[in-house]
């Protein structure tokens, strides 16, 4: 109908672009603040990592980049699924996201005596990070069956136990991190779901009556329910030391690190993360290099960019049509921001050392895949809403 | 539940309860992301320029590097000290493993290859300073096959490396050990003297001897390296680099031939003793022994307490410089004091006879001559010569009635006596010249159980010829011969000879100036030194037996000291040339019995050397001669 103007000779093409990208049903922020995390994860791993491998300046920012663009396609890709569908095979993805943790625990590579990850050619699997995911997709279809049923602490206790199995066999493995962040995807989609709240706090009642019972009696057997390094991790942000090996030590060289930043950061003068005085720098303590080289502006941004993501995430549930997108959304906004204020905590020195990293800022295949893959997930909630609302 | 109404496939319209939940959601959210960006406020905003300067200073470590030491040489440029370096052992406690049971592993295998105890091992740890891997030395100078050991299995000793290291090498072992003296670490209390200012702990300085002397020229300046270490330690590159200066090397007076004829000498008798050889004029010391000696090599290695305890409590304290620690009475070798004071104070005149009987009555107390012999009417310079005790006894008498009363006291002050010989070591004792007002002094104190009567007469006729409380070193002895043989001058006596720096300049001459000038009367000297001429020089003469020998002639006199509970002391002072005073030698002996026995030929052994007469006889003399010193 405008064809009288020259300018839209190219209006066809762009919208084939647009279609195929399904562009026109996406989140158009959401994914302005993802692609803007990756991109600053890759700033931060190209100017902070140079050293890190012997003549491979860009070793860790080519991968990540790989990453980033495969994550990208990933969750295009998935945005265009219907994610109702999902619904019918809510027990086979519950199935392999069990399948796949117990395959970690039988094949898994012995990694510092945790078995968390398979050897694929391209990148360590690490199968954790695509469970969250599973685990809200199936365990919100499996919540959505029994909602027609009056739901009595019956159902409760049976969705939790369902919940909760996966995240006790990631403790097995183990990995205290995603044990936990799977114990708040639960919470949270259980919460979602509308579950009374008497029943939310027989749960916490529950919890605590479980986890003093087995401190008491498990240290009066002599049995350490957590691993030695994982007790002193909890523990650590509260008696820091001056040892290298320790937990506390690193927290108190994160903290020094992202102070030392101040408004405007260090820049290339940053020598608590160039210097070695915090291990896995591009990973679990990437957010004290941001800290310190950009200061408090580059970390503010950061956050800014995660507070963005959140607000879109739950704005998505609001607009959502299918209470089934409502508890996933609702799962993974549980999951983003629990796994951000627990990285960015245990960089601040506010929160214990656990292992969880910063979504799409912390290199690695594995968290950006299955980042990309729950916001995928999330637009596709979205596109579902505008194509049926 | 708030959607059991709804058809399920029906789009869910928002019920309140719904929205709740989700509020309730955003509203963690929120709390947590602000919890986050309050935290990032505080720590980078409020707090970041503490964290900026505790970041700053991390990861930086100045190493202290530590100069070579000046060497030390002898006269003739002989090496007598240098440094050589070894190869040390050090460990590094934050690169040990960090399992308890492999740390315990670790050091109970070290412990068992260095023969160390693992107190021993954790007491050292303790007092080394803890940053950052900074290391603590558990042995220097590994064995080869330690050494080679270590570097093939270092896999299995994290933590251990070997580095080098510069310790003292004493090249003639033994060998002047009291002179050289010890360098050893910094004491806390050394560090606040204004001598030792920009010193560290940990550095290493001069803790006796010359080294302790001259330890402003020898130790050097000791350089810095600012290196960047890790969170583990380890070095990450240099970002400064302030080299260290070599010490000054130090030319001693000392002639090392000499010396070592003296020890030799004086280890042959096998008793504890001294000698000093001297120069009349300068006061450059020559030779300057003490027996029993020590290896100063012990010190270089590292040792348990109880070992050094050990080392330093050995029979006959051998850490002892007899040679200006060790005050002894004299015996007649104080008699050339004793007859300046009565000539110079006229009490008697160089011909004034008194009979020799062979005892000497003194208000009922009869004192009788060494060995009991009676010499009959004899002058000063018999007296000299055949060492009368009964003519010196009426000296004393004289002395202790006339004037002051003090006289004696009074010139064997002027020489030296009973004062600090200012040599250029540490530690030298004053000694003592027994005075009325000192004794009295101690008496009445009651502090001394064997002062147990105050002053008399008698005690001034001890005096006399050197017996009783007085305490004299072989170096004061020799200091105070040399005044009488070079007409009077009180020479400081000294070790340094020169300061070399390392391209082989003279900074610094040490000429230390005479300390004062005695006025002695020519014809006192003479008669003097005649009397020793002829003790020594002539049949009859109390040294004759030793000395009379000699190629050309010499002064010296005998001393045999009754010491309390054991033999007597031998003693003997010598000038030579006697014509021409060039050198003083002054020698004693523990229970070494008569001067004559024991003393006598460790002097003869030094002057033999001195002049060459070993070598090449009447040339060697002449050599000695045109040599010189200084």
């Amino acid at each position: 109908m405008e064809a009288a103007k020259p300018s839209l000779t190219i209006a066809p093409r762009r919208s084939k672009i647009v279609e195929l990208l399904n562009l026109r049903y996406l989140d158009g922020v959401m994914l302005g603040a993802s692609i803007g995390l990756i991109a600053f994860s890759v700033f931060t791993l190209a100017s902070a990592t140079r050293h890190e491998v012997a003549a491979q300046p860009l070793y860790f920012v080519e991968r990540q980049v790989l990453y980033g663009l495969i994550g990208i396609a990933l969750m295009i890709f998935v945005s265009r699924i219907d994610f109702t569908r999902l619904r019918e095979l809510r027990l086979s993805l519950y199935a392999a996201m069990v399948g796949s943790i117990v395959l970690v625990l039988l094949l898994g590579t012995a990694v510092r005596g945790s078995h968390r990850w398979i050897e694929l050619p391209l990148f360590r699997f690490e199968p954790s990070e695509l469970a969250k995911v599973l685990l809200c997709v199936s365990l919100s279809a499996l919540i959505y069956e029994r909602v027609r049923r009056p739901f009595g602490l019956r159902q409760t206790v049976s969705l939790l136990a369902l919940g909760l199995a996966p995240a006790a066999l990631v403790l097995l493995q183990p990995d205290l991190g995603t044990g936990i962040v799977l114990v708040a995807i639960v919470l949270a989609t259980l919460f979602v779901a509308g579950i009374p709240w008497q029943h939310f706090a027989a749960i916490g009642a529950a919890a605590a009556l479980i986890a003093g019972g087995a401190y008491l009696t498990g240290s009066a057997a002599g049995v350490q329910f957590l691993h030695g390094y994982q007790q002193d991790r909890l523990t650590a942000f509260l008696h820091p030391s001056d040892d290298p090996s320790d937990a506390s030590y690193q927290v108190n060289q994160a903290v020094i690190a992202v102070g030392s930043g101040e408004k405007a950061g260090r820049g290339n003068d940053a020598t608590q993360t160039e210097l070695l005085f915090l291990p896995e720098r591009h990973t679990d303590f990437i957010f004290a290099v941001i800290g310190e080289r950009f200061g408090f502006l580059g970390a503010a941004f950061v956050i800014f960019l995660y507070a963005v993501l959140f607000w879109r995430a739950l704005r998505v549930m609001r607009v959502s049509t299918s209470f089934y997108g409502v508890m996933i959304a609702g799962g993974i906004v549980a999951m983003l921001a629990f796994q951000v204020i627990v990285n960015a905590g245990m960089n601040l020195g506010l929160m214990p050392v656990t292992g969880i990293t910063l979504p799409l800022i912390s290199y690695g295949g594995s968290s950006v895949l299955g980042t990309f893959l729950a916001l995928g997930l999330l637009q596709s909630i979205h596109a579902h809403s505008r194509m049926h609302g | 539940l708030y959607l059991l109404d709804r058809p399920e496939d029906i789009p869910p319209r928002l019920t309140n309860r719904l929205n709740a939940r989700i509020a309730v959601l955003t509203a963690v959210v929120i709390a947590a992301v602000a919890m986050v960006l309050l935290r990032l406020w505080s720590l980078q905003v409020l707090s970041g320029d503490h964290y900026r300067a505790l970041a700053k200073d991390h990861g930086i470590l100045d190493v202290r590097v530590h100069p070579p030491r000046g060497e030390i040489l002898d006269r003739n440029g002989r090496v007598l000290v240098e440094n050589r370096t070894v190869m040390s052992l050090e460990l590094r406690p934050s690169d040990l493993p960090s399992s308890r049971s492999e740390r315990r592993h670790e050091l109970a295998k070290l412990g068992d290859l260095l023969g160390l105890s693992q107190r021993e091992i954790r007491r050292r740890v303790r007092a080394t300073p803890q940053y950052a891997g900074y290391p603590v030395v558990l042995k220097q100078g590994l064995d080869r096959r330690l050494l080679f050991y270590l570097l093939e299995n270092k896999e299995s000793f994290p933590g251990v490396s070997v580095e080098r290291t510069y310790v003292r090498d004493y090249k003639d072992g033994t060998l002047a050990a009291h002179l050289l003296g010890l360098v050893g670490q910094i004491s806390p209390h050394q560090l606040k003297g204004p001598a030792y200012r920009g010193l560290k702990p940990g550095d290493i300085i001069g803790q006796a001897g010359v080294e302790y002397t001259y330890d402003r020229f020898l130790r050097g300046t000791a350089g810095s390296q600012r290196i960047q270490v890790d969170a583990l330690g380890r070095p990450r590159g240099t970002l400064g680099n302030l080299p260290a200066q070599a010490g000054d090397n130090l030319r001693l007076t000392l002639d090392a031939g000499l010396q070592g004829v003296g020890e030799a000498a004086l280890r042959a008798k096998g008793l504890p003793g001294a000698f000093v050889a001297m120069d009349v004029h300068t006061g450059a010391i020559l030779a300057m022994g003490s027996y029993p000696t020590y290896d100063p090599s012990f010190y270089t290695q590292p040792h348990t307490k109880a070992q050094y305890d050990a080392f330093g409590n050995r029979a006959g304290d051998p850490l002892v410089d007899r040679a200006d620690q060790g005050g002894y009475p004299t015996g007649s070798a104080f008699k050339p004091i004793t007859a300046t004071a009565a000539l110079e104070e006229n009490l008697i005149s160089p011909g004034t006879i008194f009979d020799d009987t062979g005892s000497l009555d003194i208000g009922g107390i009869v004192l009788h001559n060494a060995g009991g012999a009676a010499n009959g009417p004899v002058d000063m310079s018999t007296a000299l010569k055949v060492s009368s005790d009964v003519y010196f006894y009426n000296l004393g008498l004289h002395a202790h009635a006339s004037g002051n009363g003090g006289q004696i006291q009074d010139w064997a002050h002027e020489f030296g006596l009973g004062r600090k010989p200012a040599i250029d070591i540490p530690d030298a004792t004053s000694g003592l010249i027994p005075t009325p007002a000192w004794r009295n002094r101690v008496y009445r104190s009651r502090k001394n159980p064997y002062i147990d009567r105050p002053w008399t007469q008698g005690d001034n006729v001890n005096l006399a010829v050197g017996q009783g409380d007085v305490q004299v070193t072989p170096l004061q002895l020799a200091r105070a011969y040399a005044a009488l043989a070079n007409g009077g001058t009180l020479v400081r006596p000294h070790v340094g000879g020169r300061i070399v720096d390392i391209h082989g300049r003279t900074v610094r001459r040490i000429k230390p100036a005479p300390q004062r000038h005695l006025h002695i009367s020519p014809e006192t000297r003479g008669v003097i030194l005649g009397g020793m001429e002829r003790a020594a020089m002539e049949p009859g003469g109390t040294s004759y037996p030793v000395m009379g020998g000699f190629p050309f002639p010499v002064a010296g006199k005998t001393g045999t000291a009754q010491r309390e509970g054991q033999q007597d002391q031998s003693w003997y002072g010598v000038i030579a040339p006697y014509d021409n005073p060039k050198i003083v030698v002054a020698a004693t002996v523990e229970r070494g019995g008569f001067g004559v026995e024991s003393a006598a030929p460790i002097a003869r052994a030094i002057l033999e050397h001195y002049f060459r007469l070993n070598a090449g006889g009447a040339s060697g003399a002449a050599a000695a001669s045109a040599g010189g010193v200084e």
